[in-house]
Protein backbone atom coordinates (compact mmCIF):
# COMPACT_ATOMS: atom_id res chain seq x y z
CA UNK A 1 0.00 0.00 0.00
CA UNK A 2 1.51 3.43 -1.02
CA UNK A 3 1.05 6.53 1.04
CA UNK A 4 -2.39 7.93 -1.56
CA UNK A 5 -4.04 4.49 -0.53
CA UNK A 6 -3.45 4.79 3.09
CA UNK A 7 -5.11 8.50 3.05
CA UNK A 8 -8.25 6.94 1.29
CA UNK A 9 -7.95 3.80 3.95
CA UNK A 10 -7.46 6.15 6.93
CA UNK A 11 -10.18 9.19 5.74
CA UNK A 12 -12.28 6.26 5.12
CA UNK A 13 -11.84 4.71 8.43
CA UNK A 14 -12.24 8.14 10.76
CA UNK A 15 -15.09 9.05 8.16
CA UNK A 16 -16.81 6.39 9.59
CA UNK A 17 -16.88 7.71 13.62
CA UNK A 18 -16.36 11.63 13.03
CA UNK A 19 -19.33 13.37 11.27
CA UNK A 20 -17.39 16.52 11.22
CA UNK A 21 -14.76 14.94 8.86
CA UNK A 22 -15.58 15.63 5.27
CA UNK A 23 -13.51 14.36 2.07
CA UNK A 24 -12.82 17.53 -0.79
CA UNK A 25 -11.79 16.43 -4.20
CA UNK A 26 -11.46 17.71 -7.40
CA UNK A 27 -11.63 14.54 -9.48
CA UNK A 28 -7.34 13.76 -8.65
CA UNK A 29 -8.43 10.23 -6.79
CA UNK A 30 -12.36 10.44 -6.40
CA UNK A 31 -12.52 6.83 -8.00
CA UNK A 32 -10.27 5.56 -5.17
CA UNK A 33 -13.14 6.23 -2.52
CA UNK A 34 -15.69 3.47 -1.78
CA UNK A 35 -18.36 6.36 -3.12
CA UNK A 36 -21.42 3.91 -2.19
CA UNK A 37 -20.93 3.79 1.69
CA UNK A 38 -24.32 4.94 3.48
CA UNK A 39 -21.90 6.34 6.05
CA UNK A 40 -20.10 8.42 4.67
CA UNK A 41 -20.49 8.99 1.08
CA UNK A 42 -22.21 12.19 1.41
CA UNK A 43 -19.59 13.78 2.90
CA UNK A 44 -17.21 13.31 -0.34
CA UNK A 45 -17.89 15.73 -2.41
CA UNK A 46 -16.27 15.69 -5.65
CA UNK A 47 -16.29 19.55 -6.94
CA UNK A 48 -14.97 18.96 -10.43
CA UNK A 49 -11.75 20.21 -12.02
CA UNK A 50 -11.82 23.51 -9.99
CA UNK A 51 -9.04 23.47 -7.61
CA UNK A 52 -9.26 27.20 -6.14
CA UNK A 53 -13.54 26.59 -5.70
CA UNK A 54 -11.77 22.98 -4.01
CA UNK A 55 -10.37 24.96 -1.13
CA UNK A 56 -13.04 27.85 -0.92
CA UNK A 57 -15.36 25.50 -0.55
CA UNK A 58 -13.62 23.31 2.27
CA UNK A 59 -13.12 26.91 3.80
CA UNK A 60 -17.17 26.95 3.86
CA UNK A 61 -17.79 23.90 5.40
CA UNK A 62 -14.60 24.49 7.82
CA UNK A 63 -16.84 27.54 8.98
CA UNK A 64 -19.87 25.26 9.80
CA UNK A 65 -18.20 23.25 12.04
CA UNK A 66 -16.69 20.52 9.51
CA UNK A 67 -12.81 18.90 9.53
CA UNK A 68 -12.39 19.52 4.90
CA UNK A 69 -9.62 17.06 3.92
CA UNK A 70 -8.99 18.35 0.81
CA UNK A 71 -6.86 16.71 -1.54
CA UNK A 72 -4.89 16.91 -5.47
CA UNK A 73 -1.99 16.73 -6.71
CA UNK A 74 0.74 19.00 -5.43
CA UNK A 75 0.88 22.02 -7.57
CA UNK A 76 -2.84 21.92 -8.22
CA UNK A 77 -3.44 21.80 -4.32
CA UNK A 78 -0.46 24.07 -3.44
CA UNK A 79 0.25 26.66 -6.30
CA UNK A 80 -3.00 27.17 -8.40
CA UNK A 81 -5.60 27.90 -4.88
CA UNK A 82 -2.41 29.25 -3.26
CA UNK A 83 -4.59 32.31 -2.58
CA UNK A 84 -7.20 30.09 -1.19
CA UNK A 85 -5.28 28.51 1.29
CA UNK A 86 -4.03 32.31 2.42
CA UNK A 87 -6.93 34.06 2.73
CA UNK A 88 -9.46 31.81 3.10
CA UNK A 89 -7.89 29.22 5.66
CA UNK A 90 -5.04 31.21 7.12
CA UNK A 91 -5.97 34.72 7.13
CA UNK A 92 -9.54 33.44 8.92
CA UNK A 93 -8.04 31.02 11.23
CA UNK A 94 -9.65 27.90 10.32
CA UNK A 95 -8.63 24.34 10.26
CA UNK A 96 -8.18 21.62 7.60
CA UNK A 97 -6.29 19.20 5.95
CA UNK A 98 -4.54 19.28 2.60
CA UNK A 99 -3.29 15.72 1.51
CA UNK A 100 -1.42 16.30 -1.55
CA UNK A 101 -0.10 13.10 -4.15
CA UNK A 102 2.93 13.40 -6.05
CA UNK A 103 5.71 14.86 -4.19
CA UNK A 104 8.62 17.18 -6.20
CA UNK A 105 9.58 15.06 -9.42
CA UNK A 106 7.40 11.10 -8.63
CA UNK A 107 4.89 11.77 -11.22
CA UNK A 108 8.25 12.21 -13.73
CA UNK A 109 6.74 11.39 -16.83
CA UNK A 110 4.21 14.33 -16.87
CA UNK A 111 7.10 17.03 -17.31
CA UNK A 112 7.06 20.18 -14.75
CA UNK A 113 3.49 21.01 -14.66
CA UNK A 114 2.87 18.12 -12.41
CA UNK A 115 6.19 18.47 -10.39
CA UNK A 116 6.18 20.00 -6.81
CA UNK A 117 9.43 20.93 -5.72
CA UNK A 118 8.40 24.25 -4.63
CA UNK A 119 5.51 23.15 -2.55
CA UNK A 120 6.67 23.29 1.19
CA UNK A 121 9.01 26.64 0.26
CA UNK A 122 5.94 28.53 -0.37
CA UNK A 123 3.77 27.26 2.10
CA UNK A 124 5.89 27.93 4.91
CA UNK A 125 5.40 31.54 4.43
CA UNK A 126 1.42 31.31 5.09
CA UNK A 127 1.09 32.41 8.84
CA UNK A 128 -0.49 29.17 11.09
CA UNK A 129 -0.17 26.11 8.39
CA UNK A 130 1.71 23.57 9.32
CA UNK A 131 3.69 21.02 7.39
CA UNK A 132 3.47 17.39 7.52
CA UNK A 133 5.78 15.08 5.68
CA UNK A 134 5.56 11.41 6.19
CA UNK A 135 8.14 8.92 5.13
CA UNK A 136 5.92 5.96 5.11
CA UNK A 137 1.92 5.22 4.60
CA UNK A 138 1.38 4.22 8.37
CA UNK A 139 3.78 7.52 9.52
CA UNK A 140 1.06 9.28 7.66
CA UNK A 141 -1.96 7.08 9.68
CA UNK A 142 -0.92 8.34 13.22
CA UNK A 143 0.13 11.61 11.92
CA UNK A 144 -2.95 11.92 10.48
CA UNK A 145 -4.82 11.10 12.75
CA UNK A 146 -2.97 12.86 15.76
CA UNK A 147 -3.32 15.89 13.68
CA UNK A 148 -6.24 16.42 11.41
CA UNK A 149 -8.71 18.04 14.13
CA UNK A 150 -6.11 19.92 16.04
CA UNK A 151 -7.81 23.38 14.27
CA UNK A 152 -5.31 24.54 12.49
CA UNK A 153 -4.73 23.90 8.43
CA UNK A 154 -2.12 21.41 7.75
CA UNK A 155 -0.30 20.32 4.97
CA UNK A 156 0.51 16.60 4.41
CA UNK A 157 2.88 16.01 1.62
CA UNK A 158 2.72 12.55 0.11
CA UNK A 159 4.90 10.59 -2.07
CA UNK A 160 5.17 7.71 -3.62
CA UNK A 161 8.63 7.37 -2.14
CA UNK A 162 8.67 5.32 1.03
CA UNK A 163 10.86 4.34 3.73
CA UNK A 164 11.82 0.59 4.48
CA UNK A 165 11.37 1.36 7.79
CA UNK A 166 8.31 2.58 9.66
CA UNK A 167 9.27 5.59 13.07
CA UNK A 168 6.71 5.29 15.78
CA UNK A 169 7.07 8.89 14.86
CA UNK A 170 4.61 12.17 16.75
CA UNK A 171 3.21 15.48 15.67
CA UNK A 172 5.59 17.97 16.15
CA UNK A 173 8.17 15.85 17.60
CA UNK A 174 12.26 14.78 15.95
CA UNK A 175 12.86 11.70 16.37
CA UNK A 176 16.32 10.12 16.84
CA UNK A 177 17.07 7.75 14.78
CA UNK A 178 21.40 8.18 15.59
CA UNK A 179 23.29 9.54 18.02
CA UNK A 180 27.10 10.23 16.87
CA UNK A 181 29.33 13.47 17.97
CA UNK A 182 30.97 14.28 14.43
CA UNK A 183 27.54 15.95 12.97
CA UNK A 184 24.06 16.43 13.09
CA UNK A 185 22.01 15.09 10.26
CA UNK A 186 18.17 16.47 9.94
CA UNK A 187 16.11 13.71 7.68
CA UNK A 188 12.98 15.00 6.07
CA UNK A 189 10.40 12.21 5.24
CA UNK A 190 11.27 9.83 2.98
CA UNK A 191 14.69 11.23 2.89
CA UNK A 192 16.14 8.96 5.60
CA UNK A 193 16.22 6.03 3.39
CA UNK A 194 18.98 7.52 1.47
CA UNK A 195 20.67 9.59 4.74
CA UNK A 196 21.17 6.24 6.56
CA UNK A 197 23.12 4.04 3.89
CA UNK A 198 24.96 7.13 3.40
CA UNK A 199 25.50 7.88 7.07
CA UNK A 200 25.98 4.10 8.58
CA UNK A 201 29.84 3.90 9.47
CA UNK A 202 30.25 7.71 10.24
CA UNK A 203 29.67 9.09 13.82
CA UNK A 204 27.02 11.55 13.68
CA UNK A 205 23.09 11.66 14.67
CA UNK A 206 21.12 11.36 12.59
CA UNK A 207 17.30 12.86 13.53
CA UNK A 208 14.32 12.05 11.66
CA UNK A 209 11.78 15.10 11.06
CA UNK A 210 8.28 14.34 9.78
CA UNK A 211 7.04 18.02 11.06
CA UNK A 212 8.29 20.58 9.15
CA UNK A 213 6.10 23.30 10.44
CA UNK A 214 5.76 23.41 13.80
CA UNK A 215 9.68 22.35 13.81
CA UNK A 216 11.17 20.79 16.53
CA UNK A 217 13.69 23.04 17.45
CA UNK A 218 14.38 21.82 21.24
CA UNK A 219 15.15 19.08 20.61
CA UNK A 220 17.36 19.88 17.99
CA UNK A 221 18.96 22.16 20.47
CA UNK A 222 19.32 19.24 23.50
CA UNK A 223 20.37 16.54 21.57
CA UNK A 224 22.68 18.49 19.13
CA UNK A 225 26.53 17.53 19.94
CA UNK A 226 27.97 19.18 16.82
CA UNK A 227 28.22 22.27 15.53
CA UNK A 228 28.08 21.00 12.03
CA UNK A 229 24.33 20.61 10.61
CA UNK A 230 23.68 18.30 7.44
CA UNK A 231 19.85 19.35 6.59
CA UNK A 232 18.70 16.56 3.79
CA UNK A 233 15.01 17.79 2.47
CA UNK A 234 13.05 15.94 -0.64
CA UNK A 235 12.14 19.46 -1.78
CA UNK A 236 13.65 22.65 -2.89
CA UNK A 237 17.23 22.91 -0.94
CA UNK A 238 17.13 24.65 2.68
CA UNK A 239 13.66 25.35 3.83
CA UNK A 240 14.57 24.60 7.30
CA UNK A 241 17.22 26.73 7.62
CA UNK A 242 15.69 29.56 9.21
CA UNK A 243 14.10 26.85 11.65
CA UNK A 244 17.17 25.74 12.68
CA UNK A 245 19.13 28.90 12.86
CA UNK A 246 16.89 30.17 15.47
CA UNK A 247 16.82 27.00 17.08
CA UNK A 248 20.69 26.83 17.19
CA UNK A 249 21.41 30.75 17.63
CA UNK A 250 23.08 29.72 21.09
CA UNK A 251 25.86 28.76 19.53
CA UNK A 252 28.09 29.32 16.07
CA UNK A 253 26.85 26.62 13.05
CA UNK A 254 27.81 25.64 9.90
CA UNK A 255 25.20 24.26 7.55
CA UNK A 256 24.61 22.17 4.58
CA UNK A 257 21.59 22.05 2.77
CA UNK A 258 20.71 19.62 0.24
CA UNK A 259 17.46 18.98 -1.53
CA UNK A 260 15.93 19.69 -4.71
CA UNK A 261 18.01 22.58 -6.55
CA UNK A 262 16.60 25.68 -7.14
CA UNK A 263 15.71 25.46 -10.77
CA UNK A 264 13.29 24.05 -13.77
CA UNK A 265 13.02 20.65 -13.64
CA UNK A 266 12.17 20.05 -17.39
CA UNK A 267 13.41 16.06 -17.85
CA UNK A 268 11.29 13.26 -17.70
CA UNK A 269 12.40 9.24 -17.13
CA UNK A 270 11.85 7.95 -13.95
CA UNK A 271 11.99 9.73 -10.25
CA UNK A 272 15.50 7.59 -9.58
CA UNK A 273 17.15 9.44 -12.60
CA UNK A 274 16.25 12.89 -11.19
CA UNK A 275 17.62 11.73 -7.63
CA UNK A 276 20.77 10.49 -9.83
CA UNK A 277 21.21 13.88 -11.41
CA UNK A 278 21.02 16.02 -8.71
CA UNK A 279 22.10 13.69 -6.02
CA UNK A 280 19.85 12.22 -3.93
CA UNK A 281 21.26 9.21 -3.31
CA UNK A 282 22.96 7.45 -0.48
CA UNK A 283 26.31 8.36 -2.61
CA UNK A 284 25.48 11.52 -3.65
CA UNK A 285 24.82 12.43 0.11
CA UNK A 286 27.68 10.93 1.33
CA UNK A 287 29.48 12.84 -1.38
CA UNK A 288 28.10 16.22 0.09
CA UNK A 289 28.19 15.23 4.13
CA UNK A 290 32.11 14.62 3.10
CA UNK A 291 32.93 17.73 1.09
CA UNK A 292 31.38 20.11 4.07
CA UNK A 293 32.94 17.99 7.04
CA UNK A 294 36.47 18.51 5.52
CA UNK A 295 35.89 22.06 5.04
CA UNK B 1 -40.58 54.15 5.29
CA UNK B 2 -37.55 53.29 3.30
CA UNK B 3 -36.20 56.81 2.49
CA UNK B 4 -35.51 57.33 6.26
CA UNK B 5 -33.86 54.22 7.08
CA UNK B 6 -31.83 54.83 4.17
CA UNK B 7 -31.24 58.28 5.20
CA UNK B 8 -30.09 56.47 8.60
CA UNK B 9 -27.83 54.14 7.53
CA UNK B 10 -26.53 56.61 4.88
CA UNK B 11 -25.61 59.23 7.99
CA UNK B 12 -24.09 56.01 9.47
CA UNK B 13 -22.19 55.27 7.01
CA UNK B 14 -20.33 58.92 6.82
CA UNK B 15 -19.87 58.68 10.55
CA UNK B 16 -17.86 56.05 8.96
CA UNK B 17 -15.99 58.02 5.95
CA UNK B 18 -16.19 61.45 7.11
CA UNK B 19 -17.84 61.76 3.73
CA UNK B 20 -21.14 61.99 2.56
CA UNK B 21 -20.52 61.03 -1.02
CA UNK B 22 -20.02 56.94 -0.72
CA UNK B 23 -18.25 55.47 -2.82
CA UNK B 24 -19.72 53.27 -5.71
CA UNK B 25 -18.99 49.91 -4.32
CA UNK B 26 -21.03 50.87 -1.02
CA UNK B 27 -23.61 52.96 -2.41
CA UNK B 28 -24.50 50.43 -4.83
CA UNK B 29 -25.44 47.53 -2.21
CA UNK B 30 -27.30 49.92 0.01
CA UNK B 31 -30.35 49.21 -0.41
CA UNK B 32 -30.22 45.53 -1.15
CA UNK B 33 -28.26 45.25 2.29
CA UNK B 34 -31.15 46.91 4.17
CA UNK B 35 -33.98 45.06 2.64
CA UNK B 36 -31.70 41.47 3.25
CA UNK B 37 -30.74 42.58 6.62
CA UNK B 38 -34.49 44.51 7.44
CA UNK B 39 -36.83 41.98 6.09
CA UNK B 40 -35.27 38.63 5.08
CA UNK B 41 -32.11 37.54 6.83
CA UNK B 42 -33.12 35.40 10.35
CA UNK B 43 -30.56 36.52 12.96
CA UNK B 44 -29.90 37.44 16.37
CA UNK B 45 -27.61 40.02 16.61
CA UNK B 46 -27.00 38.88 20.60
CA UNK B 47 -26.03 35.21 19.49
CA UNK B 48 -24.64 36.34 15.75
CA UNK B 49 -23.00 32.77 15.46
CA UNK B 50 -26.78 30.94 16.25
CA UNK B 51 -27.16 27.86 14.42
CA UNK B 52 -30.47 29.28 13.58
CA UNK B 53 -29.24 32.50 11.35
CA UNK B 54 -29.17 32.84 8.20
CA UNK B 55 -25.86 33.42 6.89
CA UNK B 56 -24.82 36.58 4.27
CA UNK B 57 -21.13 36.70 2.85
CA UNK B 58 -20.05 39.99 1.28
CA UNK B 59 -18.25 38.41 -1.42
CA UNK B 60 -17.33 42.12 -2.70
CA UNK B 61 -15.63 42.80 0.33
CA UNK B 62 -14.97 46.80 -0.71
CA UNK B 63 -18.27 47.59 -0.48
CA UNK B 64 -18.29 47.21 3.41
CA UNK B 65 -19.09 50.64 4.61
CA UNK B 66 -22.68 50.29 4.10
CA UNK B 67 -22.59 46.68 5.43
CA UNK B 68 -20.87 47.86 8.74
CA UNK B 69 -23.46 50.63 9.11
CA UNK B 70 -26.78 47.88 8.48
CA UNK B 71 -24.51 45.69 11.29
CA UNK B 72 -24.14 48.23 13.51
CA UNK B 73 -27.94 49.70 12.81
CA UNK B 74 -29.15 46.62 13.66
CA UNK B 75 -27.11 46.08 17.02
CA UNK B 76 -24.50 43.93 16.13
CA UNK B 77 -21.61 46.03 17.24
CA UNK B 78 -22.38 49.77 18.48
CA UNK B 79 -23.19 52.45 16.36
CA UNK B 80 -20.07 54.13 18.08
CA UNK B 81 -17.54 52.07 16.42
CA UNK B 82 -17.89 53.32 13.22
CA UNK B 83 -15.87 56.74 13.37
CA UNK B 84 -12.72 54.14 14.47
CA UNK B 85 -13.31 53.05 10.68
CA UNK B 86 -9.75 52.22 9.30
CA UNK B 87 -8.01 53.51 12.24
CA UNK B 88 -5.25 51.15 13.36
CA UNK B 89 -6.88 49.53 16.09
CA UNK B 90 -10.64 49.53 14.93
CA UNK B 91 -12.21 46.50 14.24
CA UNK B 92 -13.43 47.57 11.14
CA UNK B 93 -11.08 47.74 8.16
CA UNK B 94 -11.32 48.10 4.18
CA UNK B 95 -12.12 44.68 4.24
CA UNK B 96 -14.35 42.79 6.86
CA UNK B 97 -12.40 40.68 9.21
CA UNK B 98 -14.67 37.32 10.34
CA UNK B 99 -12.41 37.52 13.47
CA UNK B 100 -12.84 41.03 14.53
CA UNK B 101 -16.61 42.22 13.24
CA UNK B 102 -19.49 40.10 14.96
CA UNK B 103 -21.94 39.32 12.37
CA UNK B 104 -19.32 38.64 9.86
CA UNK B 105 -19.22 35.23 8.01
CA UNK B 106 -16.62 35.72 6.15
CA UNK B 107 -13.35 37.45 5.92
CA UNK B 108 -13.47 38.60 2.00
CA UNK B 109 -11.23 41.36 -0.18
CA UNK B 110 -9.23 39.51 -2.67
CA UNK B 111 -12.26 39.49 -5.39
CA UNK B 112 -14.12 35.58 -6.09
CA UNK B 113 -13.29 34.08 -2.83
CA UNK B 114 -17.15 34.74 -1.19
CA UNK B 115 -19.51 32.92 -3.10
CA UNK B 116 -17.50 29.78 -3.64
CA UNK B 117 -17.07 30.13 0.30
CA UNK B 118 -20.87 30.36 0.42
CA UNK B 119 -21.24 27.39 -1.72
CA UNK B 120 -19.46 25.16 0.86
CA UNK B 121 -21.98 26.81 3.57
CA UNK B 122 -24.61 26.02 1.51
CA UNK B 123 -23.53 22.67 1.22
CA UNK B 124 -22.56 22.01 4.70
CA UNK B 125 -25.95 23.39 5.91
CA UNK B 126 -27.57 20.70 3.70
CA UNK B 127 -25.45 17.86 5.45
CA UNK B 128 -26.47 19.35 8.48
CA UNK B 129 -30.03 19.01 7.39
CA UNK B 130 -30.50 22.85 8.25
CA UNK B 131 -33.31 24.77 6.52
CA UNK B 132 -31.84 27.97 6.98
CA UNK B 133 -30.41 30.01 3.91
CA UNK B 134 -27.22 31.26 2.60
CA UNK B 135 -26.93 34.63 0.66
CA UNK B 136 -23.75 35.84 -0.89
CA UNK B 137 -23.32 39.39 -2.96
CA UNK B 138 -21.00 39.69 -5.68
CA UNK B 139 -20.58 42.39 -8.01
CA UNK B 140 -20.53 42.67 -11.53
CA UNK B 141 -16.90 43.17 -11.86
CA UNK B 142 -15.86 40.21 -9.92
CA UNK B 143 -18.07 38.69 -12.24
CA UNK B 144 -14.81 38.89 -14.59
CA UNK B 145 -12.96 35.94 -11.72
CA UNK B 146 -13.25 32.67 -12.97
CA UNK B 147 -13.83 31.38 -9.14
CA UNK B 148 -17.21 33.10 -9.36
CA UNK B 149 -18.09 31.02 -12.70
CA UNK B 150 -16.35 28.11 -11.32
CA UNK B 151 -18.87 28.45 -8.11
CA UNK B 152 -21.68 29.27 -10.46
CA UNK B 153 -21.41 26.15 -11.95
CA UNK B 154 -20.75 23.98 -9.23
CA UNK B 155 -23.52 25.40 -7.30
CA UNK B 156 -26.36 25.35 -10.08
CA UNK B 157 -24.88 21.62 -10.58
CA UNK B 158 -25.44 20.62 -7.05
CA UNK B 159 -28.72 22.10 -6.78
CA UNK B 160 -28.46 24.33 -3.62
CA UNK B 161 -31.92 26.35 -3.30
CA UNK B 162 -30.68 27.24 0.00
CA UNK B 163 -28.09 29.43 -1.76
CA UNK B 164 -28.95 32.90 -2.72
CA UNK B 165 -26.75 35.08 -5.11
CA UNK B 166 -27.45 39.01 -5.49
CA UNK B 167 -25.32 40.13 -8.18
CA UNK B 168 -24.77 43.82 -8.22
CA UNK B 169 -24.74 45.26 -11.38
CA UNK B 170 -23.70 49.09 -10.96
CA UNK B 171 -21.42 48.58 -14.65
CA UNK B 172 -18.22 48.88 -13.20
CA UNK B 173 -16.59 45.66 -14.87
CA UNK B 174 -14.46 46.92 -17.90
CA UNK B 175 -15.46 43.96 -19.92
CA UNK B 176 -19.11 43.75 -21.21
CA UNK B 177 -20.71 40.84 -19.04
CA UNK B 178 -24.12 41.46 -21.38
CA UNK B 179 -27.30 39.42 -19.71
CA UNK B 180 -25.86 38.22 -16.48
CA UNK B 181 -29.35 36.76 -15.71
CA UNK B 182 -29.42 34.85 -18.66
CA UNK B 183 -25.69 33.50 -17.88
CA UNK B 184 -26.88 32.16 -14.52
CA UNK B 185 -29.86 30.63 -16.17
CA UNK B 186 -27.64 28.74 -18.33
CA UNK B 187 -25.45 27.20 -15.53
CA UNK B 188 -28.63 26.07 -13.83
CA UNK B 189 -29.72 28.74 -11.79
CA UNK B 190 -33.54 30.23 -10.85
CA UNK B 191 -32.68 34.17 -11.65
CA UNK B 192 -34.47 37.02 -11.36
CA UNK B 193 -33.47 40.59 -12.41
CA UNK B 194 -34.79 43.69 -10.23
CA UNK B 195 -33.88 47.09 -10.36
CA UNK B 196 -31.29 47.53 -7.11
CA UNK B 197 -33.14 50.86 -5.87
CA UNK B 198 -36.47 49.73 -5.09
CA UNK B 199 -37.19 47.82 -1.77
CA UNK B 200 -40.60 45.86 -2.96
CA UNK B 201 -38.65 44.44 -5.73
CA UNK B 202 -35.70 43.52 -3.59
CA UNK B 203 -37.79 42.31 -0.95
CA UNK B 204 -39.88 40.01 -3.01
CA UNK B 205 -36.83 38.21 -4.96
CA UNK B 206 -35.04 37.58 -1.79
CA UNK B 207 -38.09 36.32 -0.35
CA UNK B 208 -38.37 33.85 -2.92
CA UNK B 209 -36.21 30.29 -3.08
CA UNK B 210 -36.76 27.53 -6.12
CA UNK B 211 -37.66 24.12 -5.14
CA UNK B 212 -33.73 22.77 -6.83
CA UNK B 213 -31.92 25.09 -8.04
CA UNK B 214 -30.25 27.92 -6.46
CA UNK B 215 -31.05 31.46 -6.60
CA UNK B 216 -29.75 34.76 -8.31
CA UNK B 217 -30.91 37.88 -8.03
CA UNK B 218 -29.50 40.38 -10.31
CA UNK B 219 -30.17 44.03 -9.02
CA UNK B 220 -29.47 46.71 -11.56
CA UNK B 221 -28.11 49.99 -10.28
CA UNK B 222 -28.27 52.62 -13.53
Amino acid sequence: MNMRQQMVKTLEELMTHDERLVVVLAEISYSYFNTHSTQFSERILNVGIMEQTMVSVAAGLAMEGFIPAVHSITPFLVERPFEQLKDDFCYQQLGGNFISTGASYDYSVEGMTHHGPGDVQILRSLPGMQVVVPGTPGEFDALFREAYANGAPTYYRLSLKSNPVEHGVRFGKLEVVKRGMQATIIAVGPMLSAVLPAVEDMDVTVLYCTTVAPFDGETLRNISQSSNIVLVEPYYEGVLVVDICAAMCHTPIRIEAIGVPHKVLSRYGEPEQHDEEIGLTPRGIRRRIERFLSK
Amino acid sequence: MTSKDITRISRLMMEATGDEKHDASSNSTLDVLWVLYDRVLRYNPGHPMSEERDRFVLSKGHGCVAFYAILADKGFFPTSQLKTFLRYDSILGGHPDRNLVPGVEASTGSLGHGLSMAVGMALALRLKKSDRRVFSLIGDGECNEGSIWEAILLAGNRQLPNLTCIAINNHSSSLELGDLAAKFAAFGWATTTVNGRDHEQIYEALSRTDSTHPTAVVAEIA
